[in-house]
């Protein structure tokens, strides 16, 4: 009797979790996995990237999920350290059994994992890294930063190397990092330079572990360059800054490929030390790029990263890792399933409306149309975060056509 | 090319980072020259340091410098309960040199992590008058950003060096590291002895990280830049010695700055563990080591 009863309470029992967990989902969650710079130098940008992905998920799962699933995140934190990509992929994929991957943030990162990924021949949308694919061919890599087919690294710096031929500038002083980014920007603005015969006078590279760079900014100095193109990332970007700014660099085009001025917290730290610096990006508030659907994932953002130690406006890398899921999410949804192959061929053959505008991908997974920004910094004023919330002070100079202004040259005018 | 006003600026900018790498390594010259511990953990105190400069500033704008100099006592007392687990723990028992240096790596794991979960993982700067400025003396360039570290670094190595010399307590640190039990003949505790020196050494690491995150933006991590560096600079002064620490600090900025001025940045930190490898080889007690 009292076994009859047990029996019966735990089917019912049974029966009420089954029907509880399927309540709002009748299937499996479709899990996306991927490594994050969470931590480490990169961990400015990656942090933000993550929240913005988590805004996508939930807005996803919140009309219903990708074909009815409840989409979930498998991530770890790879420290901004490429050592420990490959391990994290290989649990992903082999351990986790994620059913879709998505890249780190950042060329360092992402170039670890391809080989992974091509053996497991994969669907990978790509968070901005430079050139990655152009030695692989992998024909499923896509990557959301619009450096653009065929040569992205050369695509980088063409608009900061058109300004400086339209304006007269006849030598160039190249500088960056001893690091995988660094050195494709440099080797790219090196191409475009000789290519548009401007004479190289400084080509050097340095540790990303310098402490002071004085002696690089005077040694530039030294040879009195018309043009000086940087690839740094944000430590070496402040210490290139407030250099140039200390020793009152004299040249009339300065900046190119220095990430972290993108950054809000870097950006109101060297407040007016950044005005007149011609510098890559790929989002501002201009009203040249009021893509339908940028504001109000702004806002969703912004309150999200409040009291989080993180980019507080966002505006540089979270629009983006919006983006690339929402096109892995639309190929899947389109396709029906969780097919690698079909969502490769789906993404590969349509265009794609985001919170960053049309989207098409093109050569080796690159946007077809490459739309790598130049912006200057004008009339910053110090220690002000919310001057950047608004137009007016990174103004696009470069393309042509998303063009918000006028550029104030040479940069010792601007200063 | 090499010009008279590219050298003379090269020399300079080598002197104002060499005061600031003293500073950084002055507190584990004391530590690791001094007391043998090795401390690895010690530019993870700087950096811990530098977010205290960080805090303040932000939150009550106090100079930086002010800051380090006000929270050095609680990183005084924090050193010494340090001190007294690693003692209790592995030095009591001899077990100092593989188990201790784990316990100190420990340590730094857990004060990256602590701070990335009080501040996250931005990169963090600090605002003074100074930074931005730039005094010209001649040809000569001598940015505030670096010459005012260079000055609190000058003042807080010579004072380490003038207390280690002059006081009690300061020749018995240097005395405990020598002749244990002739210190404990003449009526000192080596075990109070080397507390105290710990806890000087982490104090000094207040002050460094107030200069550190003047001078360049800092998060976290950044600390591990360091390590290699700042063991190289002990090592390379001598053992125990803070004017050889000072002297190695002066040399490798020098290096440094003039390898990136004339030769190319990418070999700053080869021409600077070059110059340790040499000295070791001719010289292996260090610059101003004892035999």
């Amino acid at each position: 009797m009292i076994s009859i009863v047990r029996s019966a309470a735990a089917l019912a029992a049974a029966l009420y979790l089954a029907a509880a967990s399927g309540a709002a989902f009748a299937q499996e969650p479709i899990r996306i996995g991927f490594s994050m710079a969470l931590t480490g130098g990169l961990a400015g940008a990656g942090k933000p990237a993550l929240i913005a992905m988590q805004i996508w998920r939930d807005d996803v799962n919140e009309a219903g999920g990708l074909l009815g699933r409840p989409v979930e995140f498998v991530y770890y934190d790879d420290q901004t350290n490429p050592a420990e990509v490959p391990g994290i992929y290989s649990k992903l994929i082999d351990v986790d059994g994620v059913d879709l991957v998505v890249s780190s943030y950042g060329t360092n990162l992402i170039a670890p994992a391809m080989p992974i990924i091509m053996r497991k021949q994969m669907v990978f949308m790509s968070l901005f890294g430079l050139d990655v694919n152009t030695q692989f061919g992998y024909d499923r890599y896509f990557q959301i930063m619009p450096a653009g087919a065929p040569d992205p690294k050369v695509n980088w710096s063409r608009g900061f190397i058109d300004i400086a031929v339209e304006n007269g500038v006849r030598t160039i002083a190249l500088v960056g990092a001893d690091a995988e980014f660094s050195r494709n920007a440099v080797a790219g603005a090196r191409a475009n330079a000789e290519a548009a015969g401007l004479e190289i006078v400084y080509d050097e590279s340095y540790k990303g572990t310098t402490t002071d760079f004085t002696p690089i900014i005077r040694a530039i100095q030294a040879t009195s360059p018309d043009a000086v193109f940087v690839g740094s990332y944000p430590p070496d970007t402040v210490g290139m800054v407030r250099a140039a700014s200390e020793l009152g660099l004299d040249t009339e085009l300065f900046g190119g490929g220095m990430v972290g001025a993108q950054y809000a917290t870097i950006q109101q730290s060297l407040g007016s030390m950044l005005n007149g610096i011609v510098n890559y990006d790929f989002w501002v508030p201009e009203p040249t790029l009021d893509f339908p659907g940028v504001e109000e994932f702004l806002a969703k953002y912004q309150e999200r990263a409040e009291g989080q130690g993180v980019d507080p406006l966002g505006h540089y890398l979270p629009p983006y890792a919006y983006a690339y899921l929402q096109v892995l999410g639309a190929a899947v949804e389109a396709v029906g399933g969780i097919d690698q192959e079909k969502i490769a061929a789906h993404i590969r053959d349509n265009t794609f409306e985001t919170v960053v505008g049309t989207v098409a991908f093109g050569e080796k997974g690159e946007w077809a149309t490459p739309r790598v920004l130049q912006v200057q910094f004008q009339n910053v004023a110090d220690n002000d975060l919310d001057q950047f919330r608004t137009a007016g002070k990174r103004v696009v100079i470069k393309p042509d056509e998303w063009r918000s202004g006028d550029l104030i040259f040479p940069y010792t005018e601007a200063r | 090319m090499i010009t008279a006003e590219l050298f003379a600026n090269a020399v300079v900018s080598g002197v104002l980072l060499g005061g600031f790498y003293a500073a950084v390594a002055v507190g584990l010259s004391i530590a690791f020259g001094q007391l043998d511990i090795v401390n690895i953990a010690h530019p993870s105190f700087v950096v811990a340091g530098s977010f205290a400069a960080f805090a303040l500033n932000d939150a009550l704008g106090l100079d930086p410098i002010l800051v380090g100099v006000l929270v050095a006592p609680l990183f005084f007392l924090a050193g010494a309960v340090i001190y007294r687990v690693y003692f209790q723990s592995f030095e009591r028992t001899g077990q100092e040199s593989l188990r201790g240096l784990v316990f100190f790596f420990g340590i730094m794991f857990i004060a990256e992590v602590a701070l990335i979960l009080s501040y996250g993982v931005d990169y963090r700067l600090v605002e003074a008058s100074y930074i931005g400025g730039n005094w010209k003396i001649g040809a000569v360039d001598l940015p505030l950003r670096m010459l005012v570290p260079f000055v609190v670094a000058l003042s807080m190595t010579t004072a380490i060096w003038l207390y280690l010399s002059r006081t009690f307590t300061g020749r018995a640190i240097q005395a405990v590291a020598q002749d244990r039990l002739a210190l404990q003949l003449m009526g000192a505790d080596p075990i109070r002895i080397k507390q105290h020196a710990f806890g000087l050494a982490v104090a000094t690491a207040a002050i460094a990280g107030s200069l550190l995150i003047i001078i360049g933006p800092v998060e976290p991590s950044i600390g591990r830049i360091y390590i290699g560096k700042v063991f190289a600079i002990v090592v390379l002064g001598g053992m125990g010695s803070i004017s050889g620490t000072l002297i190695a600090a002066f040399i490798l900025g020098i290096a440094e700055s003039m390898v990136a001025t004339f030769a190319g940045p990418s070999w700053s930190n080869a021409v600077a563990f070059g110059i340790l490898l040499v000295t070791l080889a001719v010289r292996p007690q260090g610059l101003m080591g004892r035999t």
